[in-house]
């Protein structure tokens, strides 16, 4: 029965997309002050939203896979390419004040700004497929791990890892929930 | 105030939901993708597609059709592009039925900082974009595909993106909203 394709796979696409963008307007992170704010460690919601979906998420995916439901989606480590590729990222999300997929969810919540920034969005996607070539031969090929998960890279188990997330994903939002009082 | 956004929280149609119940449930939309269409969260490689389709008119559809990276990320309706549209319908319902959906051209953290010009705070935000992009087409993913998706997997290529791109971003933020000596 799953995973299903075809047709029906679009109008579901629909739906899990309007659950994403539900979740993320509730989670307050289309909201450009919440996400600098986390940069400036004056506001938690990006990482309590982040860590609580990597965990919730993570632990029920190794689940469902361990009884056959799912499978895993690892995408290739380009190193070079993912440290260069993420450190670009990361000022481009504190200048713009979204990710791309905040971003697109804070255009329909009024923000202007968030509108504008979408057609940086578009000129950046078009550099990057016109460098696309050089970018493969000189950045994406170097120190390629392939789709290695850090439990294979460690040699430990995952739940080792999630347990080690949840205890420091617990003890860090204890903290932050203490300070506000 | 506090009376009240704590009785907000209760509801599910509330304005302002806990981040770790929204959190929950990305979560849970996570296990749902995963075994339902196979297909894990992610927004960038759609936009990659659809600056294709923008660019067609302008570089001509030989140009892109040909282009490298184009020639296997076609714009199409595809199930990642259909994903992107309801994002957006799912957080404008979202904030039409909280009543939060406001205009917004200047946010108040950059006002403070950087005062009421809009041509200020829209190049920010098309470099900002720009970068943003550029950066998750390099890295494999942004946010949501590399940060949460790979993420959630343990994936090696999800947490050297977290960590890189949350360093990074405080040190744009540091520099940025650094005080002024005077």
């Amino acid at each position: 029965m799953f995973p299903i394709k075809g047709e029906f796979a679009l109008i579901l696409a629909v739906i899990f997309g309007f659950a994403f963008g539900w979740l993320l307007q509730r989670g307050k992170v289309t909201s450009y002050n919440v996400i600098v704010n986390q940069f400036r460690f004056r506001d938690f919601t990006v990482l309590k939203v982040m860590m609580t979906a990597i965990i919730v998420g993570g632990i029920g995916v190794l689940i469902l896979k361990d009884v056959g439901l799912a499978k895993l989606h690892i995408r290739d480590a380009n190193m070079l390419g993912t440290i260069v590729g993420a450190a670009i990222f990361g000022v481009g999300m504190v200048l713009y004040g979204y990710c791309p997929g905040t971003g697109v969810a804070a255009v329909a919540t009024g923000s202007v700004h968030a509108l504008v920034g979408m057609v940086g969005m578009l000129i950046g996607a078009v550099l990057y497929a016109f460098s696309f070539s050089w970018v493969k031969a000189n950045i994406l090929s170097v120190w390629a791990l392939g789709k290695v998960t850090l439990p294979q890279l460690w040699g430990v188990s995952p739940w080792v890892l999630y347990g080690a997330l949840t205890v420091g994903a617990g003890l860090l939002f204890y903290w932050v929930e203490k300070q506000k009082k | 105030m506090a009376m009240q956004s704590q009785t907000r929280v209760a509801s599910g149609l509330s304005s302002r939901w806990t981040p770790y119940l929204a959190g929950v449930g990305i979560g849970v939309l996570s296990w749902i993708v995963f075994v339902v269409v196979a297909n894990p969260i992610g927004i960038t490689t759609s936009i990659g597609q659809i600056a294709g389709g923008v660019m067609s008119p302008i570089i001509g559809p030989e140009a892109v059709s040909t282009n490298a990276y184009w020639k296997t990320n076609v714009m199409k309706l595809d199930y990642g592009t259909l994903f992107l549209i309801g994002t957006f319908f799912g957080a404008l319902a979202s904030s039409l039925i909280s009543r939060t959906f406001a205009i917004e051209t200047i946010p108040s953290v950059w006002l403070e900082r950087f005062g009421p010009s809009k041509a200020k705070r829209y190049t920010a935000a098309i470099v900002g974009g720009a970068l943003a992009m550029y950066g998750a087409r390099m890295a494999g993913g942004c946010t949501s595909g590399n940060g949460i998706s790979q993420g959630l997997q343990l994936a090696v290529v999800g947490w050297t993106f977290l960590m890189v791109m949350f360093t990074s971003g405080l040190i744009t933020a540091a520099i940025m909203f650094r005080t002024r000596q005077t």
